[in-house]
């Protein structure tokens, strides 16, 4: 069976993997081995034999073809209208297609394949929202992506990235030292400015046990130093554990199960070892999705529920307002029209909107919904790993259309968004089209207008 | 001919019918798996349950949906054809003749006009719904000879049906030819895509007790169908 030395069927599981393909810029020569490698027909069939259950094989099938699914697709809006874009053709040729030919396809079918399931999909889910059958075909793309992974057909991002979850137990090379040092070192940064500031690593039974996504700690450290004053602010009992802190899961969008489960295990052994009473999520919509809504499933925890109870950000800002622990200085809510981007994967699929609107009501004087939005707002067109694939950028620009014009129609330029994918897709958007508008998490919005405790002010010289 | 059309023929087609239905209901929830699912049915029935209810309840009404609403012709076309198809044969006074003589009870049933009312509805209904797919891009890339063949099953009976009744020609043939096409689509129904008529409802349950369940359905009000 002809393999390529970075594009083939095995996982990536040592260093030296990882660093040849990170090597290989842009993928140049993994794409070019893709087009030589072949399939295991017997294997992907005896996969598809054993997962393809009820509920997909009926979904398959009883599609009445009635195209109520066309407009739910923000990339069959963005182009116009392309005919070929409608979900249910795009499942029809691609797992459909497979499923009648019993896995007995070749190379250019499942690079179709691939390119159809990252580059017009990114599971957001809506279509399975409006159609009559509640035929879900985001979830048969994150299927399929998966089935794609097993035989190496995955994007070279996503290969890189299932990696770094295998080797790092995060998205990006953090180590547990790099994570700690990282802690030490924000806490250390900002506590002139905020006395008393701590980050604890490792606390038991701690009230809260916060977890992150990698790029704060690589990226953004800011960001985990803002979650550590509002916590301060608050007065949280909170800890963040020195292992399985992180919550993203890019093994989730590249359909690599394995690797999904190790990562979300790696988080729930923080839990039973700190015994935290809950744990909060930073503001990111697939890392929460992965490691509370759809990680205990990987783990074969039969609750379906993780081994603590476990929340977004949002839940925890909007509690952390509705009983005073944090209190806005009405002089500074934010006085400009404001939007706030839904991020599918914990709106639609987590059901958090309204914790969102609590949050703006009190923090914004003129809050503006996109239209539409909640369960059935537009992915913001950087969802499902896209953001980070360069083979598909061209597509993923054309996509960003919708929630461009979304954010136009409501008149504000600045856009709270509480989700990395979210914020990056706006941020690039803005970036191309230019339409001036600005984007923000909620952390540094809240430290700008939080009323400061007098004993917690740094004391006049 | 009457006979063997109304005798076996008739055993055979309701057998299939009721049967295939069972079966296409305990297969599909047999086939349900929490963990390759992702939705932890068991544990918390209660939310699954009451997820699987609003999932069905939004939808089995007209305009009870966002997607209903947001295409008010085609939901109009689509629960017209779907009203016609079944209250039509259940409640016809002819049908329930039949049932009486030969089980001994009958269900309420309509008046001639109404039947007839409901029976050119579904054939209009359907016209159009045929228009649709040939005039809509987005319908007609997804559309194949089988949706059409379905469309026909379901519509035959009710053609053949007014044929009969108004005796267009030899009664006696086309009310042979009729319960033939019913005794056909009977059959259809738990064999082809027109299954639909039960796995609508276990789709659509399970869509509900997922979003029920998991997604969200634990925390929040319910999903805005």
């Amino acid at each position: 069976m002809s393999e390529g030395k970075l594009c083939n069927k095995k996982t990536v599981d040592t260093v030296e993997q990882l660093h040849a393909l990170l090597a290989d810029k842009s993928g140049k020569q993994y794409y070019e081995e893709m087009n030589h490698l072949e399939i295991d027909d017997k294997a992907l069939w005896g996969t598809i034999q054993k997962t393809f259950k009820s509920r997909l094989k009926t979904w398959l099938d009883i599609c009445s073809h009635c195209g109520l699914c066309a407009e739910s697709c923000f990339y069959y809006l963005a182009n116009d209208r392309d005919p070929t874009q409608v979900p249910s053709y795009k499942i029809q040729q691609t797992l459909g297609e497979l499923i009648r030919r019993k896995g007995k396809v070749d190379n250019a079918f499942m690079q179709m394949c691939m390119d159809t399931a990252y580059s017009k999909c990114t599971c957001c889910t809506r279509c399975g929202v409006y159609c009559p059958f509640g035929i879900d075909t985001g979830i048969m793309f994150s299927y399929l992506r998966g089935l794609l992974f097993s035989q190496g057909f995955t994007p070279w991002e996503m290969k890189i990235g299932t990696g770094m979850h295998r080797i790092y137990r995060a998205q990006m090379d953090v180590t547990s030292e790099d994570w700690v040092d990282t802690c030490e070192w924000m806490a250390e940064e900002y506590e002139e400015d905020w006395p008393g500031l701590t980050i604890p690593v490792d606390v038991e039974n701690a009230d809260i046990i916060y977890t992150v996504n990698a790029r704060e700690p690589k990226h953004y450290p800011e960001d985990l130093a803002e979650a550590a004053i509002l916590f301060h602010l608050a007065g949280e009992n909170w800890t963040v554990p020195s292992e399985g802190w992180e919550e993203t899961s890019l093994a989730m969008f590249a359909g690599d199960w394995a690797a999904c489960k190790m990562q979300v295990e790696s988080v729930y052994a923080a839990m039973e070892r700190l015994k935290p009473k809950s744990m909060v999520v930073t503001e990111c919509g697939h890392a929460y999705r992965a490691t509370v809504i759809e990680g205990p499933y990987w783990a074969g925890i039969k609750s379906g529920q993780t081994p603590v109870p476990s929340f977004h950000y949002v839940e925890w800002v909007a509690e952390a307002l509705r009983t005073g622990k944090l209190k806005i200085d009405p002089a500074k809510k934010i006085k400009e029209p404001v939007t706030y981007q839904d991020s599918c994967n914990y709106i639609r699929n987590g059901g958090l909107g309204d914790f969102a609107r609590e949050i703006m009501s009190y923090i914004a004087e003129d809050f503006r919904e996109m239209t539409p939005c909640r369960e059935h707002n537009f992915c913001c067109g950087g969802g499902g790993g896209l953001n980070g694939i360069g083979r598909y950028r061209a597509q993923r620009n054309i996509g960003l259309k919708i929630k461009r014009d979304q954010i136009l129609a409501t008149g504000a330029k600045l856009v709270v968004s509480p989700c990395h994918n979210c914020w990056d897709a706006i941020r690039d958007m803005e970036e191309i089209y230019k339409i001036g508008i600005r984007w923000s998490f909620l952390k540094p919005l809240l430290i700008s207008m939080v009323e400061v405790p007098e004993h917690m002010k740094v004391a006049e010289q | 001919m009457y006979d063997f059309v109304t005798g076996p023929l008739a055993w055979i087609a309701f057998l299939i019918f009721f049967i295939g239905l069972i079966a296409r209901t305990v297969w599909y929830f047999k086939g349900l798996n929490w963990q390759l699912d992702r939705v932890a049915y068991r544990p918390h029935m209660r939310y699954g349950i009451k997820g699987a209810v609003r999932s069905i309840g939004f939808w089995l009404f007209p305009y009870g949906s966002r997607s209903w609403r947001n295409n008010p012709v085609f939901t109009f076309l689509v629960f017209l054809f779907h009203i016609g198809l079944l209250i039509t044969p259940v409640f016809l006074l002819g049908h329930n003749i039949m049932l009486k003589s030969s089980w001994g009870f009958s269900l309420p049933t309509l008046s001639e006009t109404t039947a007839d009312i409901l029976t050119i509805a579904v054939i209009v209904s359907a016209l159009f719904l045929v228009l649709r797919r040939v005039s809509l891009n987005e319908v007609r890339i997804i559309t194949t000879a089988y949706d059409y063949l379905l469309i026909a099953i379901a519509v035959a009976p009710f053609v053949t049906g007014l044929m009969a009744r108004y005796q267009v020609s030899n009664y006696q043939f086309w009310l042979i030819v009729h319960i033939l096409c019913g005794e056909i689509l009977l059959i259809a129904i738990p064999l082809t895509k027109l299954s639909h008529f039960i796995l609508f409802f276990t789709s659509r349950a399970q869509l509900g007790m997922d979003y029920g369940i998991k997604r969200g359905g634990m925390k929040g009000k319910g999903f805005a169908w």
